[in-house]
């Protein structure tokens, strides 16, 4: 079976709140997949149920085809990092990758190579309770390598990252991927995954609202608009609404068209003869994209909905 | 979608195992100091308490005013090895290899002091009440000497347990009921063959039935018989809070016999009275007992008692004391063993890496309780003999002890601790919270420990029940001294005696350890983490 991660249909209430409503998507090998939402949409609960350690309402979670409270030595197919404070700070970090790997049949030397591997040689040794909340990331990466696993799943592993840590993610999380492994990182700030992911998953109120490549989702959303400055306004106005464009005037010298790509702005221009000074492409940034897709989704705004 | 060849992993990965599972809670364990630290305080705890304990008793006497402080002897030990009380009138004649001794008792009769004591050592029974004992005891005896501690074997008639035949101190069998009287004499016969006597006794002298057969390994072929009175001492015990005090003392028993008949070699001419006694035995003085023998018919007073000894303390329990203060240290630690994990999300790593929890908690238990055995085995196996050590330096004396009950002890002890730990470490699984999860323990444990040890504080039957039902029925595995139906004694917890075996009591903590266990377990797979 192909190491992917497979949802369906995953409902799960907690009280009156329904966190997930029929949450569906696959994490497919040899990418990065960015799962995204607001706060609240379901990510992490996404992620609990797919580790076996809160049971789903309904709906199915599987890694490589079975459920996780089936596999026998699951750190060898998922790596997972939920929560980087989950550890007991009197222990050291070295000693906490070293129960890890007792309870895969791994011995110290694994540990000592993800150390190695998460950059916490010179801390390795120290209390994990005295470490900032970026030395608790790397060494959730670090026992997330442990079994050298074919799926990693990371929730918001940029928390609390310095930028020079948020370089190193983003790199880290491009060669896990290039290795062929499937890797879900989740995050509520776009922005965080524009150059990391290549595949995004949004969620919303607890169920999937896209689930597309970047370039797919970029160009859904940035239905490309021109701006055009020109001294012969009305005209140009005439021209482009004759050829189908909903030109809008928002200056005195200046329209904003939608619906046709630069080139059919400056063809029907010229060939009318109408003079324009200056003349932009304007694309939609994946922010953008993003806000557009979860605007009625975000579940905490500044009105209370019941 | 780009397509690409999925992930292969190099690592070798093992065979998946339980043991896997126990060296990662090993792993997990002894990386927290403070685990570690808890775990030596436990052993720290439970030695120098004993320490503390065998430092502050001492035991003296002082025969004269100006004379010097004695040790406090040890009683005698009787031929089982332990100690006993060997202290009755005994009037006897030599019996020269095989033979039997007859009697027909008529009487038992007694007297005792209702405010304790007695009166001086010239008048002993001055102003003593007429009454018997339900454990005085006359009859016939046939014994190697008239050394105390000796082989013996004995038929009576008893203040109000029927006939009985009772051998070398710890062995009782009950024969005819009932009290013996003019009107309804009871017949006793001791037949010696070998090693072997006999018990018999009869209503009538005509119709005999077979009580006990005794083997006395070692009798010498000349040995002493005859007829016997003892009376044990009388007590009283009152509670109040805090504490108990007993009134009491010495007691006397009279019986009368006649139809005394014998058969084998019987090499003296007459008989001879006299009162085996050591210095220290709770008997009426000497003047007080004897015989009188007029036309066959005798009339023998006697004070004490031919029994094991019950009413000196419990040693090795003493030396023990701190047991419930390791056990406090030893619960801590099996709470947070799983607590800190909850405490700040480590609980969701460990199932991640395990998702079996089942698995997990028995991995949890194994090492904890392994871990807490080893610890407990070490603290009591210093702790006993440095105690007695140090209480037989201040003049108490130490009572002989077999080694099974001594392993018994230390072995019990130490799974007493490593039990309790596993029931904190269930607890703290159902409750998730350290605080609640030690003070249900202790509130379960400890607390109905203390309670029943500490005389006066709930009344005795609520005591023994605390002992049977509740987690502390396990500290009966300290207990190192036995109870015996033939000898009055108080019975409590706080002089040792606890209702359950040692190990039914063991039996009642593992069982409330497997309850939690096992409702843990039920949660944990129920609950989300």
């Amino acid at each position: 079976m192909e190491a992917t991660i497979e949802v369906t249909g995953l409902r799960k209430r907690f009280g009156p709140a329904l966190a997930l409503d029929g949450m569906t998507f696959t994490v497919a090998p040899g990418q990065v997949t960015g799962f995204v939402g607001p706060n609240g949409a379901g990510k992490s609960t996404t992620m609990r149920i797919i580790l076996g350690l809160d049971a789903a309402d309904a709906g199915t979670a599987t890694v490589g085809g079975r459920p996780y409270a089936s596999l026998r030595h699951p750190l060898s197919q998922v790596g997972s990092l939920l929560d980087a404070g989950a550890l007991q700070p009197s222990r050291s970090a070295r000693n906490h990758l070293l129960w890890l790997a007792h309870s895969q049949g791994l011995g110290a030397r694994r540990a000592d190579e993800v150390i190695e591997q998460a950059g916490l040689r010179s801390a390795a040794r120290r209390k994990a309770g005295g470490y900032s909340l970026g030395m608790r990331q790397r060494l959730g990466i670090a026992a997330a390598l442990l079994g050298d696993p074919p799926v990693l799943m990371f929730d918001e592993p940029f928390n609390g990252m310095d930028p020079e840590g948020i370089v190193w993610m983003r790199g880290f999380l491009r060669s896990l991927a290039a290795e062929g492994r499937a890797v879900l990182v989740s995050s509520h700030l776009m922005s965080e995954l524009q150059d990391t992911a290549d595949h995004l998953v949004v969620i919303g109120r607890g169920r999937v609202i896209a689930d597309a490549s970047v370039a797919a989702l970029i160009a859904a959303a940035s239905a490309d608009r021109v701006t055009v400055r020109t001294p012969a306004r009305d005209e140009a106005m005439t021209v482009l609404a004759r050829a189908g464009a909903e030109p809008a005037a928002t200056a005195r010298d200046v329209i904003t068209v939608s619906g046709l790509t630069p080139e059919r702005v400056v063809k029907l221009l010229s060939d009318n003869s109408v003079p324009f000074a200056e003349l932009s492409a304007h694309r939609a940034s994946l922010e953008e994209a993003y806000m557009e897709l979860t605007r009625d989704a975000v579940e905490f705004r500044a009105e209370v909905t019941p | 979608m780009n397509v690409m060849t999925p992930y292969h992993s190099e690592l070798r990965v093992r065979r998946d195992g339980f043991t896997q599972l126990l060296r990662a809670e090993w792993t997990k364990f002894r990386t927290v100091r403070g685990w570690l630290v808890g775990m030596a305080v436990a052993m720290l705890l439970i030695v120098g308490l004993g320490a503390l304990t065998g430092a502050n008793s001492e035991c003296g006497i002082q025969l004269g005013p100006n004379s010097p402080s004695l040790a406090c002897p040890a009683p005698p030990t009787g031929p089982g090895g332990e100690w006993v009380t060997d202290s009755f009138y005994f009037v006897r004649q030599p019996l020269a290899g095989n033979g039997s001794i007859t009697v027909r008792v008529t009487s038992l009769t007694g007297l005792y002091s209702t405010s304790g004591g007695f009166a001086s050592d010239q008048n002993p029974t001055a102003g003593m009440t007429p009454g018997v004992q339900p454990w005085s005891k006359a009859g016939i005896i046939v014994k190697a000497s008239t050394r105390r501690g000796t082989a013996y074997a004995a038929m009576m008639v008893t203040g109000s347990h029927g006939v009985r035949m009772q051998w070398n101190f710890t062995h009782d069998v009950a024969g005819l009921t009932g009290k013996a009287s003019a009107a309804s004499p009871r017949w006793l016969r001791l037949t010696r063959s070998g090693d072997t006597i006999t018990g018999y006794d009869s209503a009538d002298g005509a119709h005999w039935t077979r009580v006990g057969i005794a083997t006395l390994v070692g009798l010498p072929s000349t040995a002493q018989a005859g007829l016997f009175a003892a009376s044990p001492g009388y007590s009283v015990t009152s509670r109040s809070f805090g504490g108990s005090s007993s009134t009491g003392g010495p007691t006397l028993a009279i019986a009368a016999f006649d139809q005394v008949g014998r058969q084998g070699t019987w090499p003296a001419s007459r008989w001879t009275g006299e009162a085996i006694q050591g210095a220290f035995d709770k008997a009426l003085p000497v003047s007080a007992q004897g015989f009188t023998q007029t036309a066959g018919r005798f009339t023998v007073s006697g004070s004490g008692d031919i029994a094991p000894a019950t009413d000196s303390i419990d040693v090795i329990r003493h030396t023990l004391a701190g047991t419930f203060a390791g056990l406090i240290a030893v619960v801590v630690i099996g709470v947070m063993f799983v607590t800190a994990e909850y405490r700040r999300g480590m609980i969701r790593t460990t199932f991640t890496a395990s998702p079996r929890r089942g698995r997990v908690l028995a991995a949890k238990a194994i090492v904890l309780a392994a871990v807490t055995f080893a610890v407990g085995l070490v603290a009591t196996a210093v702790t006993i003999p440095l105690g007695e050590h140090l209480l037989h330096g201040n003049g108490n004396p130490i009572p002989p002890v077999t080694a099974l009950t001594w392993l018994q002890v230390v072995a019990g002890t130490a799974a007493l601790l490593a039990v309790s730990a596993v029931l904190g470490l269930a607890v703290g699984t159902l409750l998730r919270r350290s605080a609640g999860a030690i003070t249900a323990v202790i509130v379960a444990i400890v607390l109905p420990y203390l309670l029943a040890v500490t005389p006066g504080i709930l009344p005795a039957g609520v005591e023994q029940w605390l002992v049977r039902v509740t987690p502390a029925a396990a500290f009966a595995v300290q207990q190192s001294i036995q109870h015996y139906p033939q000898v009055t004694q108080d019975y409590t917890p706080g002089n040792g005696y606890f209702p359950l075996a040692p190990w039914a009591g063991f039996a009642v903590l593992c069982a409330w350890a497997a309850l939690a266990l096992t409702f843990a377990v039920f949660l944990l797979r129920r609950r989300d983490v």
